[in-house]
């Protein structure tokens, strides 16, 4: 692989991920506060 | 309203630094475009320290006040810090691949003491699965937590103490912060990608301690129904 190669996988699973996690982290926020409502 | 105004800037800071790391910047002399990956792969080391520095103090203060909003912030502090260490490793992984010729290499003690971070912290939070009473397992946690941040300094300091792969502190090392050892444009850069990552960490850090504390409230409300359930089952005496 190329060194631009390296610098793509890195900064693709390091920014993806952070953006993925976000985005979990949002859904899982938004699950709990459902089942909250219902538990109202 | 203010956490989303905080994410909506965090989430245009890191875009606007990760275009500025990737096109804007020069590549270096003498490692080329590879040098790129130092950006990401400090700022994450960076959050790995500070999530797990959190999580130490909180357990402290659990301990200290039995308060369990600190609990939250501990375990907010430790999932969110293993993820930061995940990526540092895997930064350092592929800068090291073009610039060592390896991966990895456990002899050096960065690299080992940073994978021993990051087995801690996991084991951290596997250790809160044992206990579904919350004050034990912040007890537990707290604990644990508190012992496993013994290895901050030393994974900060490693590259000071030992002989191995990895280089030298840029910027973090005491004889350095006023005469970094690069230039000013990867400093500005490295610094501007540090307080993107750190106004993500924020969110993150205060969507994950609501999580938590949600969690923790239905745990209680669960609890009580459970006691509640007992009482009325009971046969009157």
């Amino acid at each position: 692989m190329t060194d631009a190669g390296y610098v793509i996988t890195a900064y693709a699973v390091i920014i993806g991920g952070l953006g993925l996690y976000t985005l979990l982290l949002w859904r899982r926020l938004r699950a709990s506060r459902g089942r909250d409502d219902e538990a109202r | 309203m203010k956490t989303r105004i905080l994410g909506f800037v965090a989430l245009t800071a890191v875009a606007a630094m990760t275009v500025i790391g990737l096109f804007v910047v020069p590549a270096d002399l003498n490692q080329g475009d590879a040098q790129r990956i130092m950006y990401p792969h400090v700022a994450s080391a960076w959050l790995a320290y500070l999530s797990f520095g959190v999580t130490a103090a909180s357990g402290i203060l659990w301990l200290w006040k039995r308060d369990l909003r600190f609990d939250a912030v501990a375990l907010a502090g430790a999932e969110i810090g293993v993820m930061f260490t995940a990526f540092a490793i895997w930064g350092g992984m592929m800068w090291g691949r073009p610039i060592w010729g390896v991966f990895w290499q456990w002899e050096d003690p960065r690299l080992t003491t940073t994978a021993l971070l990051l087995a801690l912290y996991v084991g951290y939070l596997l250790l809160r699965h044992l206990t579904d009473d919350p004050e034990r397992r912040a007890t537990r946690a707290a604990i644990v937590g508190v012992v496993a941040a013994v290895d901050i300094p030393i994974v900060h300091f490693s590259v000071e103490w030992w002989r191995g792969l990895h280089q030298t502190a840029t910027i973090g090392s005491p004889d350095r912060v006023l005469n970094p050892a690069a230039p000013m444009v990867f400093v500005g850069t490295l610094l501007g990608m540090l307080g993107a990552f750190t106004l993500a960490w924020g969110y993150l850090m205060i969507r994950r301690y609501q999580l938590a504390r949600a969690d923790v409230q239905r745990e209680e409300a669960a609890r009580l129904d459970r006691l509640m359930s007992a009482r009325t089952a009971q046969p009157a005496r």
